[in-house]
């Protein structure tokens, strides 16, 4: 399976933990990173997630590993999780 | 139950269809189904021999290591298709060849997710040939290696024995993870090659030490050991690792710890993602999270750093 794509996926591996408490956990934690970037994340009625940006563009991300690439293409640019100033962030 | 696969990879010339022939000689082979590019010199007796073009589907992400091995996904759900049917013998485990220059990561994916080939079928493990007398053949060969969870160094016959010292020092540089032994003429266990090792928590031996490993054209691997990990913080830290440096990151594959009785497994080929699979124990005393990272530009603080950054807001 692709960590990424997702596609070809009946459930992306990162998120086999399976649970609704569990799902608003994963949304919650990629919020916060995601907000580093300037964009929020929002899990909707439990089956797919909603990302928008400050401009108000919004888009419907299926699971976890399309969430990076459709996040990329928001802001156009990539997100490393490397970046200095994103673990500065989240080590506070 | 699924049928296990061996996906036997290595650079050309260095002794794959003298290994594959050799296994097949055995007796205690089993029936074995073998998929080649090329027909020729594999002897088959009583094994089922097919040949495949290599066909290349590009997935509409665009994701250029999600490639798709069409052939082989047609050919291994035909194989099941026949066997069913009484139009083949029955096969107990299939045998892949790639070709020399080959990337095996393709197939790896092919396995792991084409809907009907991951349900019926099941990586065994991937077998790298390594020419013990020529060594690593740039870029195509150190994938290989890599990618493998066996190394076979071939011609051990004719290969100098510091030569061979120091290609089974650079392999274990190059992938920690991966055991290997040398062979002439392919004489090697079967139950060497075909014990699950792409699923074996027991196999992750990282006894060579920990830390960053010398440049091998320009890939390296370096062990990550962390206490516990959060499981949602680890999956999401790594699905964007990937999606960033996926093309990079080779191979990762190591135990987690998840504050479970055991550990999670996790082996990712690429963007490639086996199943992780919780462990009802740990295979030995050591608690620690390990982690071994091959590829380029891998620097294990900053790693090990942002890891923990994400597992302790997870934990906040």
């Amino acid at each position: 399976m692709c960590a990424l794509c997702g596609v070809i996926l009946n459930q992306h591996w990162a998120e086999q933990d399976g649970g609704r408490r569990a799902r608003a956990f994963r949304a919650a934690l990629l919020d916060r990173v995601l907000g580093h970037f300037g964009l929020s994340l929002h899990d909707w009625a439990g089956s797919v997630y909603v990302l928008r940006d400050r401009k108000g563009a919004s888009v419907v991300v299926q699971d976890i590993g399309a969430v990076w690439s459709e996040a990329e293409r928001l802001l156009g640019r990539p997100l490393d999780p490397l970046d200095a100033a994103l673990v500065a962030e989240l080590s506070r | 139950m699924k049928t296990p696969v061996v996906l036997v990879t290595g650079f050309l010339g260095s002794g794959k269809t003298t290994l594959i022939s050799r296994l097949l000689e055995r007796p205690d082979m089993g029936e074995t189904a073998v998929i080649v590019n090329e027909l020729g010199e594999i002897g088959i007796d009583h094994h089922l021999l097919r040949r495949v073009d290599e066909r290349t589907v590009l997935l509409a992400s665009g994701c250029v290591c999600c490639v798709l091995r069409g052939d082989l996904a047609d050919e291994l759900r035909d194989l099941l298709d026949r066997r069913d049917a009484g139009e083949v013998p029955h096969f107990g485990r299939v045998v892949i060849e790639t070709t020399g220059v080959a990337d095996p990561t393709p197939i790896v994916m092919t396995l792991l997710s084409d809907p009907v080939v991951r349900n019926h079928y099941e990586l065994e493990s991937v077998v790298a040939t390594v020419d013990g007398v020529h060594g690593l053949n740039g870029p195509e060969s150190v994938k290989q290696v890599a990618v493998a969870d066996r190394l076979v160094i071939t011609k051990a016959d004719i290969a100098a024995p510091g030569g061979r010292a120091n290609l089974e020092e650079q392999l274990a540089r190059l992938n920690p993870t991966a055991h290997a032994r040398a062979a002439t003429f392919g004489e090697v266990e079967p139950e060497w090659l075909f014990d699950g090792a792409a699923r074996d928590p027991r196999d992750i031996d990282l006894v060579r030490g920990p830390g960053h490993r010398e440049l091998d054209h320009d890939v390296r691997s370096c062990v990550l050991y962390l206490d516990e990990v959060d499981w949602t913080a680890f999956g999401l830290w790594l699905t964007m690792l990937l999606q960033a440096r996926g093309q990079d990151i080779l191979r990762v594959k190591g135990f987690l710890n998840v504050g479970g009785d055991g550990p999670v497994l996790v082996n990712c080929v690429q963007h490639a993602v086996h199943p992780p699979v919780h462990l009802d124990e740990w295979p030995d005393d050591d608690r620690r999270s390990r982690l071994v990272f091959i590829g380029r530009d891998l620097d294990a603080e900053r790693l090990r750093e942002s890891l923990t950054a994400f597992d302790r807001v997870a934990r906040s």
